[in-house]
């Protein structure tokens, strides 16, 4: 899957030859004022970035200092950050990690089984089960936090280890939501792939596992790419859920952490945020430019199709 | 047998199609090969294993309903996978339960608790508030005999071994009231020091762990008014009476001291005196309508919840609305093959939507602070604009921070519809001497409008419960101090039922979850609404 091509919007009437000599005027109209647009939206889309970028860079910082744009540029603060005796840090990026490498993991593999059957197989039910996995979209999970907190508690009654302030059980709260959000998404891939390769892989005297396995989750990388850093990205900001289950400083997310420490300590220790906040936003920043054009490409699927 | 020729050959053909059906079972049963069938086997034993130890861990703590529901998925679940037919079950399987159990189930739980008055001070049992009412109220009796003692660990847990005046050897723990043992160790003076399967806490655990050795009271018995044993040093218990006395038979609470009775309310769900006072903590009961009779029949709830729904309709319309706007005009600007460096421009203006957007909150925060922030301090000129706290400042705050954040998906989005679209439409316009302006209002945009009215209807779903932008960007302030309930001028629906939850001393889960019921009827009427216009909009196509 790659973006749709740039074709060529039409050839329009007042197409200039390049030997035509210089004229301001006819440039700004043509494309010059496109531009001047552009660098509005550069600075628009960038200046906060490069805002948090300078407070991190400025030790000791506070929201006032952070004004003044790299007036200093030193690594003090992500020292600071790793050393903070209340704020474990570290621990707040790993969790992160992990927290949101199994969900989206465990969501690409749920989604994928399930998108498999409804692509492939014709069973009764079908039809209702599809039109299910579009309304459970509709409603998204933080809409019954109070249950899911509930619901843990009692966990936690009988199986203290997949309960409240776990990170087993928030990973299994968000596999709940693993076939409301993409599955949907990953059955409009599935089935561009030809039934042919199937039937073909079947006479050759293939099971369904390993066609399943070894034929189709292949051809269907990109959009497992797709849905997997969309998992991972939604898992990474997610903050509702994640406040409630996890209490002890120790297993909270960066979203968690972070929120937390900025409610405490907001305007003082601001450099020290803003390096936390520059190093969380780098793996995810990384991902999507990286799959950028997985990612524009599977956005638009949904709709231009 | 007599058969007709007829049915003869349907019979033949029933057989024929019944044995191709069979040899492709067979086939593909051969074909599944060993590896498949061991990964198989491996994987249902490790769940049949947890399963297995779950159940014996129900069967001790005889929670039958939990017992039988995890039985009955662990049968279903083997069968589904042992069985040669049910192939789409075998695919569907292990995503259904996590939905079933964490998105399905949870929707369904949420109306139950909207009908309870769950919540603080209503948390648990009946039995759970007797006994911790009468716990909370005792003091040590003045003439209590001093018993022997000795503090015993299992597991992580305390328990008492006690040696009574009369030289009586019993066991217990805050869970379950003394009980006589024989097997106990003694020393020379007969009081017990040691119990087999239990170590015996030293002088120097004892020191460690004081507050929590002191906080144990241990029953003497099954009834709650005979009172529990106390430590205060570790060494002696004294026995504890409670001022309150309770009467199971009449369900009343009796303050001895003050011979106030409190009767018990199961409407309530706690004791309540004549004088209305009643008894913290209460259990959990269920209280029919009155959550939602509270929240639109009480003047300071029901005024904030209208002007809270009525704000995220309007937050989640103008987000959307603003996004688009930006997005389709920077399609467009950027949609023009002559420019050079789109690329460059393009990169720059995905960079707000790969930022993490909880970050992105609480970024613009701090540039948007009142004293220090960089808007006010450098672009105004140390002026003193309070973005965030005064009520309309504080909306258009938020807006204006969403647009930074979702400008980006609107324009990817339409960049892409504008790209679908055939150039050769625009060519034939032209040709029939259409205006560059009629071409995009007459072709283009309803065009567009077809492919995306989707994503934005997902959009403003997704708006409608935007959460951490609510949250981390003004914490829904500035609070509404006349509302009854936590509530402040930029909450939105999702964020309101969080503080009534979540925030603060008094959590009502009961009213929180009557709140989400809400949402899902508002969200439920918004998407049927909109399927219909959609498939309206794409009958026009």
């Amino acid at each position: 899957m790659t973006i749709a091509p740039r074709i060529a919007a039409s050839p329009t009437t007042d197409y200039i030859p390049l030997k035509h000599p210089f004229n301001f005027g006819r440039w700004f109209r043509a494309t010059g004022w496109r531009h001047l647009v552009g660098a509005v939206m550069v600075v628009f889309s960038a200046f906060p970035l490069l805002y948090v970028l300078s407070a991190s860079l400025h030790p000791g910082g506070t929201l006032i200092t952070a004004n003044g744009l790299f007036s200093e540029v030193d690594l003090g603060s992500f020292i600071t950050l790793f050393n903070l005796p209340q704020q474990p840090y570290a621990a707040w990026y790993g969790n992160t990690l992990l927290i949101g490498g199994i969900t989206s993991a465990g969501t690409v593999f749920l989604g994928a089984l399930a998108a498999y059957s409804f692509s492939r197989m014709r069973f009764t039910g079908r039809r209702a089960g599809l039109l299910m996995l579009v309304l459970v979209q509709m409603f998204p999970q933080l809409l019954a936090v109070v249950a899911i907190f509930l619901l843990l508690n009692g966990i936690s009654d009988i199986f203290p280890a997949i309960g409240l302030d776990t990170q087993i059980g928030l990973i299994m709260v968000y596999l709940g939501g693993a076939l409301g959000v993409n599955t949907y998404l990953m059955y409009g891939f599935f089935n561009t792939i030809p039934a042919s390769i199937d039937e073909a892989a079947k006479l050759d005297g293939a099971g369904h596992a390993r066609i399943f396995f070894t034929i189709i989750l292949r051809l269907v990388a990109p959009i497992l790419a797709v849905v997997g850093l969309l998992s991972f990205v939604g898992t990474t900001n997610e903050f509702v859920i994640a406040s409630i289950v996890l209490i002890t400083p120790e297993k909270q997310t960066l979203a968690v952490g972070l929120y937390q420490f900025v409610s405490q300590e907001f305007s003082s220790n601001y450099s020290v945020f803003a390096a936390g906040a520059v190093l969380a936003a780098l793996p995810v920043m990384a991902l999507f430019l990286w799959l950028q054009k997985y990612i524009v490409g599977g956005l638009t699927a949904g709709s231009v199709k | 047998m007599m058969t007709t020729p007829g049915t003869g050959r349907d019979r033949a053909q029933i057989l024929a199609a019944k044995k191709s059906r069979q040899a492709s079972r067979i086939a593909e049963a051969a074909s599944a090969g060993l590896k498949v069938l061991l990964v198989k086997v491996l994987v249902l034993g490790i769940v049949d294993a947890i399963s297995v130890y779950a159940l014996f861990v129900l069967l001790l703590k005889q929670d039958w309903l939990v017992f039988s529901l995890v039985l009955f998925v662990t049968v279903v679940v083997n069968w589904i996978y042992f069985r040669v037919k049910g192939l789409p079950a075998k695919y569907l399987t292990p995503g259904l339960i996590f939905l079933l159990i964490f998105q399905i189930f949870v929707i369904g739980y949420s109306g139950y608790i909207a009908f309870t008055n769950y919540g603080t001070g209503h948390n648990s049992t009946k039995d759970d508030a007797v006994n911790s009412l009468i716990l909370s109220s005792q003091e040590r009796v003045p003439d209590s005999p001093s018993y022997a003692l000795t503090v015993l660990e299992q597991a992580g847990a305390y328990s008492f071994l006690v040696t009574d005046p009369d030289g009586v050897i019993t066991v217990g723990n805050p869970e379950s009231p003394l009980s006589r043992v024989t097997d106990a160790e003694t020393d020379a003076a007969g009081q017990a020091i040691a119990l087999p399967g239990y170590t015996t806490l030293t002088f120097a655990d004892i020191v460690a762990n004081q507050e929590a050795i002191a906080a144990l009271a241990v029953p003497l018995s099954d009834d709650p008014n005979e009172g529990s044993l106390r430590t205060p040093d570790g060494s002696a218990a004294y026995l504890y009476l409670s001022d309150l006395v309770y009467d199971e038979a009449a369900g009343t609470m009796t303050n001895a001291g003050t011979g106030v009775v409190y009767t018990e309310d199961p409407s309530q769900g706690s004791f309540v005196a004549e004088d209305g006072a009643d008894l913290q903590p209460g259990w959990k009961v269920e209280v029919g309508l009155a959550n939602f009779a509270k929240a639109f029949g009480t003047d300071s709830i029901r005024g904030p919840l209208i002007s809270v729904t009525l704000w995220t309709f309007a937050f989640a319309f103008l987000s959307v609305a603003t996004t688009f706007a930006l997005g389709l005009f920077l399609a467009i600007v950027f949609n023009d093959l002559r420019m050079r460096g789109r690329n460059v421009y393009r990169v720059v203006m995905i960079l707000p939507y790969a930022f993490p957007a909880f970050l992105s909150a609480l970024v613009w925060a701090g540039m948007l602070n009142p004293q220090f922030g960089f808007i006010n301090q450098v672009i105004f000129g140390g002026a003193d604009i309070p973005w965030l706290t005064n009520e309309w400042l504080a909306k258009f705050s938020i807006i204006f921070v969403n647009l930074w954040l979702g400008f980006p998906y609107m324009f990817l989005v339409c960049t892409g519809a504008l790209q679908s679209i055939p150039g050769e439409l625009q060519e034939a316009a032209t040709v029939d001497g259409a205006r560059p302006w009629q071409v995009f209002r007459l072709i283009k945009l309803p065009l567009l409008l077809v492919s995306v009215s989707p994503l934005l209807i997902a959009s403003f779903a997704f708006n409608f419960n935007n959460f951490n932008l609510i949250y981390m960007l003004t914490n829904g302030g500035p609070r509404d101090v006349t509302a009854g309930v936590n509530v402040g001028a930029t909450d939105i629906l999702i964020s309101m039922v969080y503080k009534v939850a979540f925030v603060g001393a008094n959590r009502d889960y009961g009213l929180a979850s009557a709140f989400s019921i809400l949402i899902f009827v508002l969200v439920a009427l918004v998407s049927i609404i909109s399927f219909r216009q959609t498939k309206a909009l794409e009958e026009l196509n």
